[in-house]
């Protein structure tokens, strides 16, 4: 079976790929989390110099295809002056990505606080800033974890398209032992499983989180 | 968090590469040269993960000749020229043939190695193309960008596949998806050798060259790499009559 040895043979290489993956997805999604929830306070915001911007940013980022906005970054960034290696741009590719739509779920999780505790927070002389920090966003993270667990798993699936510009995670390393063994299905087949013990391993995860967070 | 930034920015200053022109590269220390290493025996990465191949050799030897470390930037092979273009690479060294496209965007040295396209189709089927007007009113598969997938859109009538890979043009064959697969006849020779329910068909002979990609304008560096490439192809007894006979003033 040769189809399937090729796959253990080449598991030490492809996992050093799974590695990046997991590198890339990691930072990606603080990126994305810092500026998810920061936009989607923005969204919510009555003041407009800071609700339109946020507006702008969630519709284009989510309204634009992550391929494109991976190959701007690398490609195109470095018209204006700006260079980044592939690895670098990866990460803030997809940190803005998921930026966007980690903005939106924010966005749900605060509107998912009934208004009464903002009110009550603020009649007992806590500011905006407070009753954010201590009342609505700890409730608001309680309640958009399932969400954002979904949005990390996608995020490590996304990131197999770093490979369009030479980051060698997972993906881009299979290309690579398909090349020199030419066993296209078998290999294509054990990056699938690889990806999938990663995003079971997160849903288990946030899963854990979940349940901990309902205790406390 | 305070730390995560921090290690981030320091990957976004070590990030910054500045453009090259021969002066640039020497204070640089290194070479950077792009390539698609899914491209067998020209390049390709071997068990312990490394770069090699016919064209990673020549680029050692100019990196050799500058004095100066190589280092191989993998990328896909429709990325190389927009990469060359904004500055991530000085050379592209990837079985690359020189064509009046990409002349255009880029220029190219002088030619090093002759490539033909050759017609892989299953083994013991009917279809045995013999030329590329055979494949009229056929479905083939190409790997996008390629000289293969220019030939092929020249003709009319033929459906064609374009894969970023071209393993999986031929994986696109054998699932019998497409009557054929053309590409550059070596890689087609050593895919062919591994996999003997392909056969090769015809070789057609384009009178393609690969050719070494240079930014557009950075003429230095394009003399120097044309001038290692012409000395490859001398004899060690021709460069010693060089060194003795004709350059002494």
């Amino acid at each position: 079976m040769e189809a399937i040895s090729v796959v253990f043979e080449n598991l030490p290489f492809l996992l050093m790929g799974a590695l990046d993956t997991l590198k890339l997805t990691s930072f990606s999604v603080l990126i994305g989390l810092v500026l998810g929830t920061l936009i989607g306070m923005g969204r919510l915001s009555k003041i407009k110099v800071i609700n339109v911007p946020s507006t702008v940013y969630v519709e284009f980022l989510r309204g634009t295809p992550l391929l494109v906005q991976i190959s701007i970054v690398y490609f195109g960034l470095p018209q204006l002056g700006i260079q980044l290696q592939a690895y670098p741009a990866a990460i803030v590719a997809l940190g803005l990505n998921s930026g966007a739509y980690i903005a939106e779920i924010v966005r749900a999780g605060i509107q998912s606080i009934p208004k009464g505790q903002y009110e009550a927070a603020r009649s007992l002389g806590l500011t905006h800033w407070q009753t954010m920090r201590y009342i609505i966003l700890p409730q608001a993270f309680k309640n958009i974890l399932p969400a954002l667990g979904n949005e990390f798993i996608t995020l490590t699936k996304d990131s197999s398209l770093a490979s369009v510009i030479g980051v060698t995670e997972l993906m881009r390393r299979g290309q690579f032992v398909i090349t020199r063994t030419f066993q296209t299905f078998s290999i294509y087949f054990g990056i699938a499983l690889i990806y999938f013990l990663m995003t079971f391993t997160i849903s288990r995860l946030v899963r854990y989180v979940e349940k901990r967070m309902a205790v406390a | 968090m305070k730390k995560w930034v921090a290690v981030f920015l320091a990957l976004v200053i070590v990030g910054v590469i500045f453009s090259g022109t021969l002066a640039e590269i020497k204070e640089r220390g290194k070479l950077i040269v792009g390539t698609e290493p899914t491209f067998p025996p020209f390049e390709y990465v071997n068990e312990n993960n490394e770069i090699v191949g016919f064209d990673i050799d020549i680029a050692q030897k100019i990196a050799d000749e500058l004095g100066v470390e190589l280092e191989i930037l993998n990328l896909p092979f429709d990325s190389l020229i927009p990469a060359l273009i904004s500055d991530k690479i000085d050379l592209i060294v990837a079985g690359m043939t020189i064509t009046e496209e990409r002349a255009k965007v880029i220029d190219f040295s002088i030619p090093y190695f002759n490539a033909n396209q050759a017609i892989v189709v299953r083994d013991g089927e009917p279809f045995m193309p013999q030329t590329l007007g055979d494949l009229k009113g056929k479905k083939v598969a190409v790997q996008l960008g390629t000289t293969g997938d220019l030939v092929v859109s020249d003709i009319s009538g033929v459906t064609i596949t374009r894969f970023q890979k071209f393993t999986d043009a031929f994986l696109e064959l054998q699932n019998k998806r497409v009557d054929a697969v053309v590409l550059d006849e070596a890689v087609a020779n050593a895919y062919v050798k591994t996999f003997p329910k392909f056969i090769v068909a015809a070789v057609i002979d384009t009178g393609e060259k690969y050719g070494i990609g240079v930014k557009k304008g950075n003429e230095e560096l394009l003399e120097f790499v044309n001038t290692v490439i012409s000395n490859m192809f001398k004899s060690p007894y021709d460069l010693l009559v060089e060194k003795w006979f004709e350059e002494t003033k």
